[in-house]
């Protein structure tokens, strides 16, 4: 059971993600992109990072691609004028991509045992949260400072008035 | 699992099912009764003892109309929009328990599960909004995209208050851990949890993605028979849920004197219920600035600061 819901989620995320390459309109795309984002949570949570998951879910999923949304109907696009991602001619630069990809995997596949990679530790929130606050202190605060910036960058854009 | 077990698992799905969405059936029968109780009406009283029957015939009625889909819209996604909303809900009653001995799941994440599922119900009005392709309805959906990231984060920033207190996600440990029920440790959490569950089940006095008098109906304004039904069942099952976490999170969920625990939830739940009807009748709509306004410059602020401070005392105490 366990292997087929993997198996089946991981099916869904590959051909979500595929389907972004060929439908004609960015609203469908990005249906099959938050698709594509669910199914990988439910990887996460298999695995065993059920924070990861519900993150995954909440923040991608439930936030950013809302405001991909939002971002499209107010520009009002019309599929007939819409292109797919994927023209003949773009294959190339695709292709390329997606072998560096692949050697990147094959490496990282070949370092790592084969037990290590069956067997599965369910992390807990906790734990999370600890490794956050302790070891890794330093990445969260250089996070909240870049996430600053990027919030004031935003608001000396869009202020209104005398420039 | 054996054969039986997985029949027994899927039996047990199907009952709380059947009773969930008899539940949202009754609360719109039992929101217009006292809406007109309230107003000085008579409200429905026509069709069996009471008008008991008319949830019956409300939905015999929206079944048997032509599910008509409009030519300018968006098939596929017209289609699918409808589901999202009553489904996200559904799927978050897994995780809600309703006395010591009921439930049916408890995930170590639960809180972050329902929060998760809340912010994937938006889909259903937005993506409603833009396929039905006609104006009315593209505005409800652009505001309720707006509402709800407005205000799903003072919601979550209030919650941590209480995952503080309780050390856990999960629904079944907060509850044990209420000896004094939340909402005399987080008055203001309790507060901000409540005005951004009321926004995010589009109620008013934040109903604006439907708002009836400017938008004709919002982000439903194309839809008919039982899809239309579908969005008014996702919003009167999201009432219910927000009144249940409500009580399980604030309101010590099934602890008190006297009756067993199944009682004690059910009469918070059904008191908060009240408190949403009561609060339509009350309140005028706010204008679209003034919910912005009032989501990020008030509850944001006071959300953090009830953080600040249950973050600071906890850590006094402890040090003590």
């Amino acid at each position: 059971m366990y292997e087929f819901i993997f198996y089946l989620s991981s099916a869904i995320a590959v051909v979500a993600a595929g389907a972004i390459l060929v439908v004609r309109h960015p609203v469908h795309a990005a249906l099959y992109l938050i698709v594509s984002l669910l199914a990988l949570a439910l990887l996460f949570f298999l695995l065993g990072a059920p924070l990861l998951a519900a993150l995954q879910v909440m923040l991608y999923a439930g936030a950013i691609m809302v405001l991909f949304l939002f971002m499209m109907m107010v520009m009002n696009l019309r599929t007939e004028r819409n292109l797919p991602l994927l023209l003949p001619g773009n294959w190339g630069g695709i292709s390329l991509l997606a072998l560096l990809l692949w050697l990147v995997l094959l490496l990282l596949l070949s370092r790592s045992s084969l037990d290590e990679a069956g067997s599965i530790t369910v992390i807990e929130p906790k734990e999370v949260g600890s490794a956050l606050f302790g070891p890794y202190l330093v990445v969260v605060e250089a996070a909240a400072i870049l996430l600053l910036a990027a919030l004031v960058a935003a608001l000396y854009l869009s202020r209104k008035g005398k420039r | 699992m054996n054969v039986a077990q997985w029949l027994l698992t899927l039996a047990s799905l199907g009952l709380v099912l059947l009773g969930l969405v008899l539940v949202a059936a009754f609360m719109i029968y039992g929101e217009r009764r006292i809406l007109a109780l309230l107003q000085d009406r008579l409200g429905p009283n026509r069709a069996g003892p009471f008008g008991l029957l008319q949830p019956v015939a409300d939905i015999l009625k929206l079944i048997s109309k032509e599910n008509f889909v409009p030519p300018f819209a968006d098939r596929m996604v017209y289609t699918i929009a409808p589901v999202i909303v009553p489904l996200t809900v559904l799927l978050s009653f897994a995780v809600v328990p309703v006395s010591e001995d009921w439930w049916l799941a408890d995930l170590n994440i639960a809180l972050l599960y329902v929060l998760a599922l809340s912010s994937l119900r938006v889909y259903g009005l937005i993506l409603g909004g833009w396929s039905s392709n006609s104006k009315y309805p593209l505005l409800g959906g652009l505001r309720s995209a707006a509402q709800m990231i407005s205000y799903e984060l003072p919601m979550g920033l209030a919650l941590v208050g209480v995952v503080m207190l309780s050390g856990s996600f999960s629904l079944k440990e907060i509850v044990a851990a209420q000896t004094l029920p939340f909402i005399v440790l987080q008055p203001l959490g309790f507060i901000i949890f409540l005005v951004c569950g009321i926004a995010e089940t589009n109620r008013l006095p934040f109903d604006l993605p439907e708002a009836e008098n400017e938008l004709a109906a919002g982000y439903n304004t194309e839809y008919g028979g039982i899809q239309f039904a579908f969005f008014y069942l996702g919003e009167y099952l999201g009432i219910l849920l927000i009144a249940a976490l409500v009580t399980l999170l604030f309101l010590g969920g099934w602890h008190g004197p006297w009756l067993p625990g199944v009682v004690w939830f059910a009469l918070k739940t059904l008191a908060l219920i009240f408190l949403f009807f009561w609060l339509r009748t009350s309140l005028p709509r706010l204008r679209y600035d003034q919910l912005m306004d009032f989501g990020w410059k008030v509850m944001l602020p006071a959300a953090l600061l009830n953080l600040l401070m249950t973050a600071g005392l906890g850590l006094f105490w402890m040090e003590n």
